[in-house]
């Protein structure tokens, strides 16, 4: 068995450096680092809740190993400014009710609307597939996530 | 949950290194990570207790698309999203596009390999029945050096496959589609996304002065392993089809297929759908490519 090593994973811009065996995940080492915004549900890829950012593009952090992370740029929903049109709009529409999902899936909505900033409601449901709800509220984020794009391209298409 | 923990992590950085630690793995003792999106739950629920893991996230080399006038060929390592990204793809294989896209969800379609999806050896991987239709082939490479595999002999049984312990799927190609063909996949599932499959079945149709030259039939998700039903497929090839041949071979697909009852559904409610989804898929591919609107939906008879 590896010894724990350390490593530095930069998280909204900070590197941050600890040592983790290689069998934590990315979830476990971003939770144990502080970052509790990263939310832990099915640990197996079913429901989005612990999606963030690498280089980028939105993963599970659950699947990922925190080794494998280092030197990659990770993005938590608190790397993205308070203004974003993301959370503006899911504030307005009232998107949330628990809570619990919302981190993963703003995320997958960010990541999503990075590759096709105009999509359809068929786009938007297939962008979010990875993430579930158990309050039921698809309606209101799908209507959150077609604001948000609109807002985003209103402002040139800025997304950060 | 932690998962499993007792294992070294490797992280090469080309492939030539990967592969040496392959070969001098213990067999199934040492296993490769591409996406993780299997592995990483099969470490968590124990039911895989490797003492090696290597990672493949560095190895660049092993992700793209890439295609000339005869040959479609993919890197082992290019995601699902990958996929759907692709002109190349969406034109020379829109089966395979239609099952990316209700591929598990967006986090996991970002990361999860197609090399990954096949090298897994389930009978429900999605991507499996559209790259048999496809008559596509697998390259296998290990230290000394790289062999091909068509992909309907590849596997051998549930969660068996051609592959040794000291090689990698590093790419899989397909010719492309002569003109007059038609490519289609459709999976039945409890949702349109974030579901595991209860049947997947693609269907390829090359059809040739109008009649049907050669026929692809691949079953996913209804026997041990994603079959060809072949004496559907031969049923087909030769003939202008009419809702009699269409039938007869809807029902012959059902005799070539082996499901079981499980969580998801029972054997008698795959064998239906086999049955109706074949149907659909071959009049839809049908109608497609001879555009005459002339053969009448076939009903079950």
């Amino acid at each position: 068995m590896s010894a724990e090593k350390l490593i530095t994973l930069k998280i909204n811009g900070t590197n941050e450096t600890a040592g983790f065996p290689p069998h934590r995940t990315l979830l476990e080492a971003l939770r144990e680092l502080g970052h509790v915004e990263v939310k832990c549900g099915c640990e197996k890829g079913d429901c989005g809740a612990c999606a963030v950012l690498v280089d980028g593009v939105a993963v599970d952090s659950c699947l990922t190993l925190a080794w494998m992370a280092e030197g990659r740029n990770i993005t938590t929903i608190s790397g993205l400014e308070s203004t974003h049109p993301l959370l503006q709009a899911f504030v307005d529409v009232g998107a949330a009710q628990c809570g619990y999902c919302t981190p993963g899936m703003i995320m997958a909505a960010k990541s999503m609307l990075d590759q096709n900033p105009d999509p359809t409601d068929e786009e938007i449901r297939v962008g979010l597939s990875g993430n579930l709800c158990r309050c039921t509220g698809y309606v209101k984020i799908i209507e959150a996530v077609t604001n948000a794009a609109a807002a985003i391209r209103a402002q040139g298409g800025r997304n950060e | 949950m932690s998962i499993y923990a007792k294992f070294d992590l490797y992280m090469p950085d080309a492939l030539a290194g990967a592969l040496e630690m392959l070969a001098q793995g213990n067999g199934a003792d040492t296993v490769a990570l591409a996406g993780g999106t299997n592995l990483i739950g099969d470490m968590r629920a124990k039911r895989c207790r490797p003492k090696g893991v290597i990672g493949l996230g560095r190895l660049h080399e092993l992700r793209g698309i890439d295609s000339n006038l005869e040959r479609i060929s993919i890197g082992g390592s290019t995601t699902v999203s990958d996929l759907l990204a692709s002109p190349d793809i969406a034109t020379g294989a829109p089966s395979l596009v239609d099952a990316a896209r209700r591929f598990a969800g967006q986090m996991v379609r970002n990361v999860a390999t197609v090399a990954g999806n096949i090298a897994c050896g389930s009978p429900a991987a999605d991507l499996v029945p559209p790259l048999m239709s496809l008559d596509a082939e697998i390259t296998l490479t290990c230290k000394s050096g790289s062999r091909t595999v068509p992909i309907d002999q590849y596997f051998l049984g549930y969660k068996q496959d051609a592959r040794r312990h000291d090689e990698l799927i590093t790419g899989i190609s397909w010719p492309r589609l002569p003109t007059g063909s038609s490519n289609v996949f459709y999976k039945v599932a409890r949702r349109q996304g974030d579901a595991i499959t209860i049947t997947g079945i693609a269907v390829t149709l090359c059809v040739t002065g109008g009649k049907c030259e050669r026929a692809r039939i691949a079953l996913g998700s209804v026997g041990p392993m994603v079959v060809r039903a072949r004496n559907a497929e031969a049923m087909l090839e030769g003939h202008v089809l009419t809702a009699a041949i269409i039938n007869a071979a809807a029902v012959q697909a059902v005799g070539e297929c082996k499901p079981i009852d499980d969580v998801r559904a029972s054997a008698e409610y795959r064998r239906h759908t086999v049955e109706t989804v074949t149907r659909r898929l071959i009049l839809q591919a049908w109608e497609k490519l001879t555009n005459t609107g002339e053969t009448a939906c076939p009903q079950k008879s």
